[in-house]
């Protein structure tokens, strides 16, 4: 593995030097380098299509699974398809993400589908955490899609970043939501220069009391665009609360679109959406401790997307 | 050590300060006192550079600050607490007393820091400064913000709002404290009594104007033989 290879991997996972911990698989540039199975996560390379399959045995309790994509190459398009299956009562964490370099003119992209399908009781802790680099006007683009299945009982909490050095990205998560099941969505974007950030939302609460909780919190700044269109559907006795918080800043336009439809009396649905700049009062506190205007901006977004 | 002179401050059409003129010396307490309106607030945001003067001059143990900005006021040791302490997203605790001290302090000392506000610190350390907490919580964190600077001159904007349930020995306490240890001065905007009464000097304030100056004597004899004129800013001095 390069140090380029390492350095990406460690952007999009934590994780240094490559050395992670339980199951993983490594793709780059469109194949997969590295590969680890453990007693209770099974990866198996997808016959059909680009992609794999992770199998998790019932009752797996605290296991790691890494499944990070870099890609270094110039004008490829990478499109995979990974498949998680949950075995009943699992609990397992999940740690995904793309990291591309891109020094050269011709776009880099991938297109990462992920499905899960959650058993029964199993629990679910997703990580997926998007990186661009690199100084080639060649964009790096980012399409994830992410598929949930929850059946009765099930937890998944997801968390994706996108803090740096993605071009354009348009983020397709869907949700079915089982009885007495749980999804947590939390969302984090920074968009700078000429990006483009689109997210869709699009959960069918149909177990009952199945709940969701979607929170996006963005900060778009200089040129870039972002937007952010949830769809909740509650189809039965349920709770679903979408939550879009945004900072804008210079010539940024951040576009917030509701929709939350309720087709039973005791569906509970709660959208919230606010967005304007900096509050000047915040400023005006961290420069009463000695921080300067910019410094107090750096602190506030930071904490924003903490 | 400071010094405002002729101090005017318009807005709306409304003259909010009208030539106004005050020494602060060093290590001492001074309470500013009046009723709504007066300009008692404005006042400590023209010290701490929040609002800009119209005319007039901010002396700082000599040196002109009236152009300087909050930051940079804040960097020649100025605090100032909030009437509302300000809320963020994201921002922990941890994070704002880390800020405050202007070091890297570890979460340990920044308990300490939380526990002499009366906090108990375990609990709070790591939780947003954000609409979650009470009125009084956030008032003590804001308060710990102040504590934890290196300060030659602290202002509290009324301190005693939104701390109904906390005792007030606590609060005089730590004005005490501050004074004591840090040498430094402090300007207290508030309504009461018994902050007025551990001052070593209350300024009256009504329409914008420095109504009287009344000394730590003054103020115990006013309040011990009951002058209330004094509180409503209405006393000429001459009782005595």
């Amino acid at each position: 593995m390069e140090d380029i290879d390492k350095k990406l991997l460690s952007e999009i996972t934590d994780v240094e030097n490559g050395e992670f911990e339980g199951a993983y698989n490594i793709r780059k540039n469109g194949q997969g380098i590295e590969r680890k199975v453990t007693e209770n996560i099974n990866i198996v390379t997808k016959k059909d299509v680009s992609g794999i399959d992770i199998f998790v045995k019932e009752n797996t309790k605290f296991e790691f699974i890494h499944i990070p994509v870099i890609i270094t190459e110039s004008g490829l398009k990478d499109v995979v398809y990974n498949d998680f299956y949950i075995g009943k009562n699992a609990n397992v964490v999940i740690v995904a993400g793309c990291g591309i370099h891109n020094d050269h003119h011709k776009d880099s992209e991938h297109n990462g589908i992920h499905r899960f399908f959650l058993e029964e009781g199993a629990k679910v802790r997703y990580i997926e955490k998007h990186y661009g680099e690199g100084n080639g006007d060649g964009k790096r683009i980012l399409n994830p899609v992410t598929e949930i299945t929850l059946k009765k009982g099930a937890s998944l909490e997801m968390e994706s970043v996108q803090i740096k050095g993605v071009d354009s990205t348009v983020r397709t998560t869907k949700g079915v939501v089982g009885e007495d099941a749980t999804l947590v969505i939390t969302e984090k974007i920074m968009t700078h220069g000429e990006q483009k950030a689109e997210t869709l939302f699009n959960v069918q609460l149909n177990g009952k009391n199945s709940s969701v909780k979607v929170t996006s919190r963005s900060v778009a700044t200089q040129n870039s665009e972002q937007t952010f269109k949830s769809e909740l559907y509650g189809n039965t006795q349920c709770f679903g609360h979408v939550e879009c918080d945004a900072i804008i800043k210079d010539k940024a336009r951040v576009i917030a679109i509701p929709e939350i439809v309720a087709n039973d009396v005791d569906a509970n649905l709660i959208h919230e959406a606010a967005i304007g700049k900096i509050a000047g009062e915040q400023l005006i506190k961290l420069m009463t401790l000695g921080l300067n205007e910019k410094q107090a901006e750096e602190e506030i977004i930071n904490g924003f997307l903490k | 050590m400071l010094e405002l002179k002729n101090i005017c401050f318009t807005r709306d059409n409304k003259k909010i300060l009208d030539h106004v003129n005050l020494t602060i010396d060093e290590n001492k307490l001074i309470a500013i006192t009046g009723p709504n309106g007066s300009g008692k607030s404005t006042i400590c945001k023209i010290i701490m550079g929040i609002e800009k003067p119209d005319e007039g001059q901010v002396i700082l143990n000599g040196e002109d600050i009236t152009n300087l900005s909050i930051d940079e006021r804040a960097r020649k040791q100025i605090s100032f607490a909030f009437q509302q302490p300000v809320k963020f997203k994201g921002i922990t605790v941890y994070d704002i007393i880390r800020l405050s001290s202007g070091k890297r302090i570890n979460k340990k000392e920044a308990c300490e820091i939380l526990s002499s506000v009366g906090l108990c610190a375990k609990e709070y350390i790591d939780r947003e400064v954000n609409g979650s907490l009470s009125g009084g919580e956030l008032k003590r964190i804001e308060i710990a913000t102040i504590a934890v600077r290196e300060s030659q001159l602290t202002i509290f904007d009324e301190p005693e709002a939104g701390i109904d349930l906390w005792s007030f020995n606590n609060l005089i306490q730590i004005f005490e404290d501050l004074q004591k240890s840090k040498k430094a001065s402090i300007v207290i905007v508030t309504h009461q009594e018994r902050i007025l009464n551990i001052a070593d000097s209350v300024i009256l304030m009504k329409n914008g104007k420095i109504e009287k100056i009344a000394q730590k004597e003054e103020i115990l004899d006013s309040i011990n033989g009951g002058c209330c004129k004094l509180k409503r800013g209405e006393c000429n001095g001459r009782h005595r």
